[in-house]
């Protein structure tokens, strides 16, 4: 029932979000062919273990959980998945902060729904990184102790309604575009729970959308509000995608194994030639004097956002690191007579029924 | 957390007329927490109509890494196949 709560604004450009929801669906019809293919049911007797993984990555079929694979692909899964729950866990702070400030029922129960939906998606992928051999209490202790990290963008606040629009709009588009090849990531479980992911955020992106459509139509305050947004998230959004080519540390071995599909900056150019178009339908301006559209290459020239910033952000000192590091453990230590409640509950039921079994 | 939430399986019937699919794990300390959690996080679509829970240490699985493969006495009788047999021509309903 994703994307079906709301109709998309007139004219919306519908096969931007369509177009990468058909790529996820692609990528799962290729999911069910690959293992219709049968092959690899096994390492022959006499074949050698990482040359039986690299035949099966090689065919384009999945790294199952219980398969022999090399130390360092797990141990790249495990932080590239870890940072990547610990992102959506995060993620539902900027947005929870309008949750009680929704301007209407109606946004107020979607906005809902899309932070339960955030969580849902950490869960997931705490549940595919458990997979690889590492417990969920680790995984909880390496984000509450700061070293692993989450997604620079959550540490940017969210200062007005309109922030919620661009978030749905640009952070989500970003995080579609990022996300749609790792639908085809040569881990099964990751893969697995990627596309279920993708199929959600899609109702995100397009949430954010109209959230931005409709102020971008109302009054000249409205209309400046959601101008505001855009500006402010315009590059945080396009350093999502990390830092260029050049300088990206983990990207030929990841690429090598088909965990990753695109480099940062070919995604990085993808998302700009989107939204140029659904800014236009907006009728906002992408706050950057350089974007044009250059005829040789067949996509837009554009102003890369500034990575030193990023830099600074991902070490702990953007504007709201240590608000939302703060924000989660108090949450964690709230929340623990719950888990203890429920553990002696779950206790004392279990001894009844041995009681009642003797 | 896992140490007083165990680890569970989901399976999940989409609908009627289907069978039980895994689609993914969760952490609950009971059968019944289980159940719930599994319910909000894997059918907030109405994504199924059905839910199993299994706790994750009661599976035996098979291991894919055994050299001498586990699933090597299937592969020599392909007469379990029909497409082993001839059918001589004009044969009808067979």
């Amino acid at each position: 029932m994703y994307g079906n709560d709301f109709s998309a604004p007139n004219g919306a450009p519908d096969d931007a979000s369509g177009g990468l929801l058909g790529e996820v669906e692609a990528a799962e019809a290729e999911l069910r062919a690959a293992a219709a293919r049968g092959r690899c049911v096994g390492p022959a007797p006499d074949e050698d273990l990482a040359a039986y993984f690299t035949e099966v990555v090689d065919a384009e079929q999945k790294i199952e959980p219980r398969d022999w694979m090399p130390d360092a692909y797990r141990r790249t899964l495990i932080r590239q998945i870890a940072q990547h729950a610990h992102s959506e866990i995060i993620g539902m702070q900027p947005e929870g902060n309008w949750i009680s400030r929704a301007p209407s029922l109606k946004r107020k129960a979607i906005l809902l729904a899309k932070v339960q939906d955030e969580a849902g998606h950490g869960l997931y992928l705490y549940a595919a990184a458990e997979t690889l051999g590492i417990s969920r209490d680790e995984l909880v202790q390496l984000l509450l102790d700061g070293r692993q990290k989450y997604s620079s963008i959550f540490n940017y606040p969210t200062l007005s309604w309109a922030d919620v629009g661009a978030i749905g709009w640009l952070v989500d588009g970003a995080a579609i575009v990022n996300q749609v090849p790792l639908c085809r990531c040569s881990y099964g479980p990751y893969a697995r729970a990627m596309i279920r992911v993708c199929k959600e955020e899609s109702f995100h992106q397009r949430q954010g959308y109209e959230i931005l459509h409709t102020l971008a139509h109302g009054t000249p305050a409205q209309q400046a509000m959601a101008q505001d947004a855009v500006d402010r998230w315009w590059y945080p959004s396009l350093a999502m995608f990390g830092p260029p080519d050049g300088d990206s540390t983990h990207s030929a071995q990841s690429m090598a194994w088909k965990i990753k599909r695109f480099s940062n900056d070919d995604l990085r150019q993808r998302f700009v030639d989107m939204c140029v178009q659904q800014a236009g339908i907006l009728g906002l301006r992408i706050p950057d004097e350089d974007l044009r559209w250059n005829d040789e290459r067949q996509a837009y020239d554009y102003t890369q956002p500034d990575y030193d910033e990023l830099m600074q952000v991902i070490s702990g000192n953007g504007p709201c690191n240590r608000e939302r590091m703060a924000h989660r453990r108090a949450a964690h230590a709230d929340g623990n007579w719950v888990r203890e409640a429920a553990a002696a509950y779950a206790a004392k039921r279990a001894g009844q029924k041995e009681t009642v079994a003797a | 957390m896992t140490s007083h939430s165990p680890l569970w399986e989901v399976f999940v019937r989409a609908r009627r007329g289907l069978s039980h699919t895994h689609v993914g794990s969760l952490h609950a300390p009971d059968a019944e927490l289980a159940l719930r959690n599994a319910r909000d996080l894997y059918t907030r679509r109405q994504e199924g109509v059905s839910i199993w829970v299994v706790p994750a240490g009661a599976i035996t699985a098979s291991s894919p890494d055994e050299k001498d493969s586990f699933f090597d006495p299937a592969a020599d009788k392909v007469y379990r196949h029909p497409t082993f047999y001839e059918v001589p021509d004009g044969v009808a309903h067979l």
